[in-house]
């Protein structure tokens, strides 16, 4: 501690003068730049005075001009705060980028000139309540980063009002803002907890990373905090920023450890079986079978490792390797060697980052050899390697190496041995002795070897070896006499003092095997014994002990000889050596007791030494972490705890899973990456959130009608989540008025939002808005009763809970219903795996374009899509396609069209059609087109010229047509480069609908509306399958592109869409009678459109 | 988080300093002096230095080392990767990275690492993101910016931020629209004294330059795209749909960027291809000896091309660091030129093309301390080369579609498989 404070001391003084020197040098050049943009940099003291002038003048140029130097003093770390008053003036300046300059300016100087720095708060103040949330944004960093205490309160109120500010970003800011007040006044802790609580429930990716951030630097033991925002953090983490990610990851790794139990207890069966169980969405299995088994991971565990997953192709290296850490500490032993080829890949990033990751790999390489061993060769050496990046290298090589490896790695280690950089030389010795020690087969063969290079010329690879073969030696010391004897002879030759050490006490040790050299090697010492080493010195004299015990007739005066030079050595420990030696061997009458034990003290069997990894004991930190690399407890270092015997409750993760997930399935139409996350909860697990709904929004209708499903009514689907999550976890957590009246401005908050969307529809627009703001929070609190009782229905249907009886009937009743929906559904949800989307799998190769971007723009954020009714995804896409040109006509060109039913991106009036066109021909068509259309007045949106076509080759291209809510032809021209066809797409009248999702209770109020003229049906004989097996919504949603509206009566389904132009509701009631008949009622104000559906929908109910 | 952050050229002077806390006295660097002063070389100061109360993690580019003070944990590779985006939006900005042009745009140096980080977190890191906030210093704005006194820092707001699509700017408007990608695969290989591959490995990138207005959405298809099973990618790249389908979709960032990097090894087990995975395009023929008692050493070296489809091996350069016994050479190459530097011992000889008719050579003495022992190892041979129009793992794209805009954009896309680490062991 003394030297180390002594020498910051010194060098704290060197420090000085080397500014001195700098300031000196830099006197010069200054006069030929001044006043040029670019030669800020040599801004010397003496200019401080026309730097005030400047700043005080009029002019902009010239004040900017006095900000970039001021600017550039501060970079060169030169003191500019006695411009102070100057600077700060400026602070409300119309020009941005000396706005901007100031900004930095005060940053840095708020701390030192505090009273000062008060003056430019109002202008923060001012700023932070601008309408535009950038300037609000900025506004609050400075003001947070200006690291003055008295203004901590002025802080606290900004940041608690940012904290519901409407912009994420703004939010965003808030949480680090949080850190910042966090760091200056510790006090304020529990306030900021709130905060954080607060923001933890915000659903944007903006602001997730940042929070969570905030969460590990002032709170990380509130582990409480994370239960309810858990699986939404699982699922938004692919969109979140990467450096967020990283954060998250790491914070989520410290929450599952203390969450879930261990997966590793088991043999892999298990974990094989649990991920079966998984993919195969068998919720059957699950929900009986878990008495039988004695490990099932929590689904939330395994939420976490599939959404982390993806995350191993990021680019960003950190990335990376929280989520390898994640699996290392996380996963089930089969399932970590997932990271091993990303791992791998990061290796040839650069230098700094293969040294992180080859100090992980070191360490996992220790426990795991199998993860690491087939990528054996990307750790062999290269020349051009730093030697750290080589000695880590070889770390790894060395744990890797095994018997039926070893000898390549052997030969490559040959190659080592012969390195010019000498210290890499010397490890790979002793690597080659770890190697020997752990492989016995080897042993010999590796002993031989560094016995060769005993005879090398270096020296350090020659001490190197010796001290190896010392340490082998004692492993098994029988049979290597002659090993000895050599290395006897080559003793005058090395100079390395630990080698000579070495050698010294190799023959003391075994001087019994030696007899006679061993004499002369003491012989040797005691003429040179002045000019050794201290060490040497020391071995020397233990040699001399050793021999004396056992050969005391050769040895006695060399002895005694050695003992006296010691005795006067300058060296104290060496004065203590002799002095113990003489005491102990050469007995006198006083202390004859201990002399009596000279030989079995000196002479013990000694334990061979264990050659073994430098990175053995890394692993009592968590991977990936500084802690980990420098091998000490970093500050801050969270521990990460051992799992829990018991798994805590997993309820308390439940809360707001159940309805943001039914109101999301339906619209999970869309493609992007966003995607995995949303629909992600315990539902994954089992077979799709259609089921579950269907069963909870029956029992719970049965008793009373008020349930969640209606409460929101008119509201947007989204907003009903939030209050009613919200609701659930007044529930649980008991802080009722004050979270509900929260999500009440939550809700409003959004509202003001709905307009933003590009691509949702809004059916019934704004008229609504006003009385389910009332309606919200009136039902939400009304309703939560009945609420809480469905809610744990569906949850134990979720989960393994073996539960009474009755809960049982429930649900084999509920389920038989929707069974054939369920089916339906299937082959989506095998392709499904990875979240993908519902969407058919005909369109695979073409339609991704819609999707996706929407997907993309849309998925930022899960909290500003909304709509009064949500239009969601279809429910069955006919895989029929219609012949638009044939081949014949079409002079080789055929084309089929049919309609995939998803919403139309280019307009949202159109109805999407998808046109495969193939080239039947034998020679290319060009630039084939869509030509004049008639009526002409249609709206149509082409697909792009498809410039080649190459016989045999089929392309498939989508368009929008507005068919206007009408069942008439589109006609338009298809035209290749040479010839013009008269095509026309002729939609049936389901395909001019799309699908909406609504509560039962909407759909009756909407049915309310649309009666009388409005309102058409017809009753049927249904054919025998129909009433039966098959469900209804099949044929229903065959003809028609219409949503399931959830029905809480077994005999009536409901269907729901609205016309694809107009935008009215259309909604289809199909009431199951006795003796096979069947009521069809179909309210909608297109009446024509209306009379159409249920003669289609007559056919197909009745034939089917 | 990041607490400070130090710039320290190759002399080992701080040369700019940025705190985003509270200042930490640049007398923390000593540690970092104390290491560098151990280090035999430059490359060899370890990137994690604990000090007393801080940690220092450095990055060193452009022989320039960025020293970034920590307090507490974290993972260091967050803060590597982050330094390391900062050289490279500094290379970005201007052109090159070194002390010289960092002195000379202290002031956007400064603008830029302000938006960076807030309070050590990183913020905007996106290079579009940035360039709408703070434009890149041209020589003409920089001329016109001292005339008139307006200002590199953008006037609108950086709505780019708040998109959500983070990575691309947004009012993109180009007269000519074009993407042009390029395929360059390197080839990592270590090569035994007889000439049988040790390990060879193929790195690939595709590098992007997409200039197209709006806000375009590509697809680029393979025609064997079961090659690519190890990738990392750009973050606009939908994971989803490249799981599903083996696709690339997405909507670029504006500009240069790099879509994806692959990494195609020896060690792929995959059932259809045979161990002979990455084809090694030329071969060394060499013979180096020295005896012992002699002051004299022989040099031979012979390339020639081996499995390169038809292309020719360009820019084809050998280093080779010789044994510090050796005091001169006397060589003469076939074609080309050679130099050898008798402090460093490097030799490096400039082949340029290799002609398969006539393959050049390196033949000729070497001269080495009288008295010295003969080294015990014969140097290593570095080869860099370049072939052009063909990617060496065979990746072939098949086709880039673009939807979401209306105009035709000129597409282009160019193979080059390039010597990476690629090393001849003698």
């Amino acid at each position: 501690m003394l030297s180390m404070s002594t020498n910051n001391l010194s060098y704290n003084d060197q420090g000085g003068t080397d500014s001195a020197v700098e300031v000196g040098q830099e006197t010069t050049p200054t006069s030929s730049n001044a006043g040029a943009g670019f030669g800020l940099f040599s801004v010397d003291f003496k200019k401080n005075d026309d730097l005030k002038e400047m700043l005080e003048s009029n002019k902009e140029s010239l004040k900017l001009e006095a900000m970039k130097r001021v600017v550039g003093l501060i970079a060169k770390g030169k003191n500019a705060s006695e411009l102070f008053p100057a600077v700060v003036k400026n602070v409300a300046s119309k020009n941005i980028e000396l706005k901007k300059l100031v900004y930095v300016y005060l940053v840095r100087y708020a701390e030192e000139q505090q009273d000062l720095a008060l003056l430019s708060i109002s202008t923060f103040q001012r700023a932070l309540k601008d309408p535009n949330q950038l300037i609000r944004a900025s506004a609050l960093r400075v003001l947070s980063s200006i690291r003055v205490p008295i203004i901590v309160p002025i802080m606290m109120l900004a940041i608690k009002e940012a904290a519901s500010d409407m912009s994420p970003y703004v939010r965003k800011t808030s949480a680090h803002a949080i850190q910042k007040l966090y760091s200056l006044d510790q006090d304020q802790k529990d306030l900021l907890i709130e905060v954080i609580e607060k923001l933890l429930k915000d659903k944007s990716t903006l602001v997730a990373g940042s929070v969570v951030m905030a969460f590990e630097e002032v709170c990380p033991d509130r582990i409480d905090l994370i239960h309810k925002n858990y699986r939404k953090l699982c699922n938004l983490l692919v969109d979140v920023e990467e450096w967020g990610q990283v954060v998250i990851i790491s914070m989520l790794t410290r929450y599952a450890r203390t969450q879930f139990t261990s997966p590793w207890k088991e043999d892999g069966v298990f974990d094989e079986h649990s991920e079966r169980a998984f993919y195969e969405s068998d919720e059957e299995k699950t929900r009986n079978e878990p008495e039988a088994k004695p490990y099932m991971m929590d689904p939330d565990h395994r939420l976490l490792l599939r959404n982390t997953k993806p995350l191993l192709q990021s680019r960003n290296t950190a990335v990376v390797m929280s989520v390898a850490q994640l699996y290392w500490h996380l996963a089930p032993k089969n399932e970590v060697s997932i990271v091993t080829k990303s791992l791998v890949r990061l290796l040839r990033s650069h230098r700094e980052v293969q040294y992180i990751v080859l100090q992980n790999i070191a360490s996992m390489s220790i426990q795991r050899k199998g993860m690491f061993e087939p990528y054996m060769k990307s750790f062999y050496v290269r020349s051009t390697d730093a030697t750290h990046i080589k000695s880590l290298k070889l770390e790894i090589l060395t744990s890797l190496a095994n018997e039926a490896n070893i000898s390549t790695v052997l030969r490559e280690f040959q190659t080592y041995v012969k390195s010019q950089d000498k210290e890499f030389a010397a490890g790979t010795i002793q690597a080659i002795g770890r190697c020997a020690t752990n492989i016995s087969e080897v042993t010999d063969t590796c002993l031989n070897g560094l016995v060769l290079l005993l005879s090398n010329r270096d020296e350090t690879v020659v001490a190197e070896s010796v001290v190896v073969i010392r340490k082998l030696l004692q492993t098994q010391p029988t049979q290597h006499s002659d090993i000895i004897k050599h290395m006897a002879k080559l003793f005058d030759n090395i100079t390395v003092p630990m080698a000579r050490a070495s050698i010294l006490w190799l023959m003391g040790e075994y001087c019994e095997r030696v007899p006679k050299i061993a004499p002369d090697v003491l012989r040797k010492m005691a003429k040179s014994f002045t000019s050794e080493e201290d060490i040497v010195k020391l071995q020397t004299v233990n040699l001399a002990a050793k021999l004396y015990l056992t050969n005391s007739k050769q040895t006695k005066l060399l002895t005694q000889y050695i003992l006296n030079l010691g005795k006067y050595d300058q060296n104290y420990d060496i004065r203590d050596r002799t002095r113990f030696i003489r005491q102990l061997i050469v007995p006198n009458d006083k202390n004859g007791a201990l002399s009596k034990y000279a030989h079995r003290i000196l002479l013990a069997p000694k334990p061979a030494p264990l050659l073994e990894s430098a990175y053995k004991d890394r692993d009592r930190y968590q991977l990936g972490t500084l802690s980990h690399t420098i091998n000490t407890k970093a500050s801050g270092y969270l521990e990460l705890s051992d799992w829990p015997a018991v798994a805590p409750d997993q309820s308390v993760r439940n809360v707001e899973v159940i309805e943001p997930v039914k109101e999301w399935a339906p619209s999970l139409w869309k493609t992007g990456k966003s995607k995995p996350a949303k629909s992600s909860d315990d539902k994954f697990y089992s077979d799709s959130g259609e089921e579950e709904e269907e069963g909870s929004g029956s029992s719970s209708s049965e008793d009373g009608s008020s349930s969640s499903e209606e409460s929101g009514s008119d509201a947007e689907s989204r907003v009903e989540n939030s209050s009613q999550s919200s609701e659930e976890s007044d529930e649980s957590s008991s802080q009722s008025e004050k979270s509900s009246s929260e999500s009440e401005s939550d809700s409003e908050k959004k509202k003001r939002k709905t307009k933003t969307p590009l691509q949702k529809k809004t059916v019934k627009p704004t008229a609504k808005d006003g009385d389910s703001d009332g309606n919200v929070a009136k039902e939400a609190s009304s309703s939560s009763a009945e609420e809480s009782s469905s809610d744990s229905e569906s949850d134990s249907d979720a989960h393994t809970d073996s539960d009474s009886g009755t809960e049982h009937k429930k649900k084999t009743k509920s389920k038989a219903k929707p069974k054939v929906e369920v089916k339906s559904k299937k082959e989506v949800s095998l392709l499904d795996l990875g979240d993908f989307t519902p969407a058919p799998v005909t369109q695979l190769k073409s339609s991704i374009l819609s999707p996706s971007l929407l997907g993309d723009l849309e998925g930022m954020s899960l909290s500003n899509v909304s709509s009064t009714i949500q239009v969601s995804g279809p429910a069955f896409v006919p895989e029929k396609s219609h012949d638009l040109l044939h081949r014949m006509t079409g002079k080789g060109l055929s084309a089929q069209y049919q309609f995939p039913r998803q919403p139309c991106l280019y307009q949202p009036t159109m109805v999407s059609v998808q046109i495969s066109l193939t080239n039947t021909s034998d020679h290319p068509l060009e630039q084939i087109h869509i030509g004049d259309r008639s009526p002409t007045g249609l709206n149509i949106h082409c697909f792009n010229t498809v410039e080649c076509l190459e016989p045999e080759a089929s392309v498939t291209v989508f368009m929008g047509i507005d068919f206007n809510d009408s069942t008439q032809a589109a006609n338009f021209q298809l035209c290749t480069k040479e010839d013009h066809f008269s095509v026309s797409i002729q939609p049936a009248v389901g395909d001019l609908f799309l699908p909406i999702t609504m509560t039962e209770l909407d759909f009756r109020k909407e049915q309310g509306k649309l009666l009388g003229m409005n309102e058409s049906s017809a009753t049927i004989t249904m054919a025998a399958e129909n009433m039966t097996s098959q469900p209804i919504s099949r044929p229903v949603a065959t003809v028609a592109n219409l949503g399931v509206v959830p029905s809480g009566q077994d005999d009536i389904h409901r269907f729901a869409g609205k016309t694809a132009s107009s935008g009215a509701v259309v909604l289809v009631t199909v009431e199951l009678r006795e003796s096979s008949t069947a009521l069809i009622t179909i309210n909608t104000e297109k009446s024509v459109m209306g009379s159409m559906l249920l003669r289609d929908l007559k056919q197909a109910l009745a034939q089917a | 988080m990041i607490h400070s952050l130090f710039l320290v050229n190759s002399s080992g002077d701080i040369f700019l300093e940025k705190h985003w806390k509270s200042v930490v006295s640049r007398s923390v660097c000593d540690y970092f002096f104390e290491a560098q002063e151990r280090a035999s070389e430059p490359e060899n100061v370890p990137p994690v230095i604990p000090t007393p109360h801080h940690y220092l993690i450095s990055v060193l580019r452009h022989r320039i080392y960025f020293v970034a003070v920590i307090q507490s944990e974290v993972p260091p590779l967050f803060v590597i990767e982050f330094l390391h985006r900062v050289v490279d939006t500094f290379q970005d900005y201007f052109g090159v990275c070194t002390e010289a042009a960092i002195k000379d745009n202290v002031v956007v140096v400064y603008e830029l690492l302000e938006e960076m980080l807030d309070n050590g977190f990183p913020l905007a890191t996106e290079s579009n993101i940035l360039k709408e906030l703070i434009k890149p210093p041209t020589i003409l704005r920089t001329v016109v910016n001292t005339i008139t006194g307006s200002t590199n820092v953008g006037e609108q707001l950086p709505t780019g931020q708040l998109s959500v699509v983070p990575w691309r700017r947004t009012g993109v408007k180009y007269t000519n629209n074009e993407a042009y990608f390029d395929v360059v695969e390197e080839i990592d290989a270590i090569i035994d004294k007889s000439g049988s591959t040790i390990t060879a490995e193929i790195q690939g990138v595709i590098d992007a330059c997409v200039k197209l207005t709006g806000m375009p959405d590509l697809t680029l298809s393979f025609m064997n795209p079961r090659l690519l099973d190890d990738v990392s990618f750009h973050p606009c790249v939908r994971f989803k749909r490249w799981e599903a389908e083996r696709i690339l979709s997405f909507i670029p960032p504006d500009g240069n960027f790099r879509l994806l990097s692959y990494h195609v090894s020896s060690q792929n087990l995959h059932p259809l291809r045979s161990a002979s995975l990455v084809a090694i395009p030329v071969y060394v023929k060499h013979n180096i000896t020295f005896r012992e008692g002699s002051s004299q050493g022989r040099f031979e070296l012979t390339l020639g091309p081996k499995q390169t489809m038809g292309k020719g091996v360009e820019a084809v350069l050998v280093s080779s660091q010789l044994p510090r016994g050796v005091l001169n050479t006397n060589l003469n190459p076939t074609q080309g030129t050679y130099t050898f530097d008798p402090v460093t011992k490097l030799l490096s000889w400039d082949v340029g093309k290799i002609n398969p008719q006539k393959l050049p050579s390196l033949k000729g003495s070497m001269s080495l301390q009288a008295g010295a022992s003969k080294p015990d190892e014969n140097p290593t041979i570095n080869i860099q080369f370049k072939i052009q129009q063909s990617a060496l793992s065979g990746l072939k794209v098949n086709r880039l579609d673009m939807y979401g805009e209306k105009y035709k954009p000129f597409k282009g896309i160019k193979y080059m498989t390039k010597a990476g680490k690629f090393q001849v062991r003698t």
